[in-house]
């Protein structure tokens, strides 16, 4: 008998007005309806949400951990964050 | 003579809810998936809490000192006025998805009836639950079409709960002189007045799960008069051992 296996989706929580969606774990879903549902189920029974995005993981691409080198080290440069100034004082909001 | 009315009425609503969630926690644990574990014991927390309201405004209407729990816990078997289709076991997911659907429908589209309530703490339980049964009908009625438009095996299931479980339907829509008097004071809903729609969203969900309503069976009443199946002794017997093993006892 062929296994059918329930696919597999990641849930994003936008917890509340004006942030990101977050992600916040995954579970199993035969669909959109059903993967929005039991996100509300499982991932939002204590208030830690208003708005849930679900996408099926299979849609992710992901980098590889052999990537790390060309993708990820060049960013250890200095002069690429913003710490050369001084931030005159009385400045607000930054 | 209006308060004891209304304390029988309250009680039948909290014994239909209170019945109902703990019929729903016997899958905490034993569901099909950790997802469908949660949402059922999601379900059964909103029915005992639902109750649990109910029981605790009938006690002060009752005014004689008791509290919810003896409300709820401490009463023989015919004191119990659900109506039978709660007190079904819950047979396979299908029977116990099916069985909430159908209840789940009534529900919901009972507590937006009673919004409008004259009675202000029934309105406002109304408020919260009318909440929840709107998840509980969307929750359940996805499954219904999932399961009843799946597998021929599915299919079969779902069909069969749903030839099982009509009988219990009309209880929903009895009511009595004390109901009929508490509508006529608008503080009770007439059920009758949400049958046709409550009808129609059913026939509606059939069809896109593939099912046939079978109708024409011989209706099962008699929970509302404390005339109950032999299932609810079970459930008593779980149900009520804490409080009686150890009267009063707290949390």
């Amino acid at each position: 008998m062929k296994q059918i296996i329930t696919p597999i989706w990641e849930v994003f929580l936008r917890s509340k007005n004006g942030l990101d969606h977050k992600h916040a774990g995954s579970l199993h879903a035969s669909d959109a309806e059903q993967a929005l549902q039991n996100a509300r189920d499982v991932y939002t029974r204590r208030n830690e949400g208003i708005s849930i995005w679900v996408v099926e993981s299979k849609h992710i691409t992901a980098s590889q951990p052999d990537d790390e080198g060309s993708f990820f080290e060049p960013g250890e440069k200095i002069y690429r964050h913003p710490t050369f100034y001084h931030v005159p004082e009385g400045v607000k909001n930054l | 003579m209006t308060n004891e009315n209304l304390y029988k009425y309250l009680i039948r609503m909290a014994d239909n809810s209170l019945i109902f969630g703990h019929r729903i926690s016997e899958w905490t644990g034993k569901c099909p998936t950790l997802e469908e574990d949660i949402a059922l014991s999601n379900f059964a927390l909103d029915f005992v809490g639902q109750s649990r309201s109910l029981y605790t405004y009938a006690a002060a209407i009752e005014g004689k000192g008791r509290d919810e729990d003896q409300l709820a816990y401490v009463k023989l078997l015919h004191d119990y006025k659900n109506i039978l289709l709660l007190e079904q076991p819950n047979g396979d997911f299908g029977y116990t998805i099916m069985r909430a659907f159908i209840y789940s429908t009534f529900m919901h589209k009972f507590w937006l009836k009673m919004l409008n309530s004259k009675d202000e703490t029934l309105a406002a339980i109304a408020a919260k639950s009318e909440k929840e049964a709107a998840y509980h009908v969307r929750h359940s009625a996805e499954w219904v079409i999932r399961l009843g438009d799946g597998t021929q095996e599915s299919h079969n299931r779902m069909q069969t709960a749903a030839d099982e479980i009509w009988r219990f339907t009309a209880e929903m829509f009895e009511t009595d002189e004390i109901e009929m008097a508490l509508i006529a004071d608008g503080v009770a809903i007439d059920p009758k007045e949400i049958q046709d729609e409550w009808l129609s969203y059913i026939q509606e969900i059939f069809e896109m799960a593939t099912l046939t309503l079978n109708q024409d069976v011989f209706m099962q009443t008699g929970g509302r008069s404390g005339q109950h199946s032999e299932y609810l002794g079970y459930i008593l017997c779980e149900l009520q051992w804490v409080q009686l093993t150890y009267p009063n006892s707290k949390w």
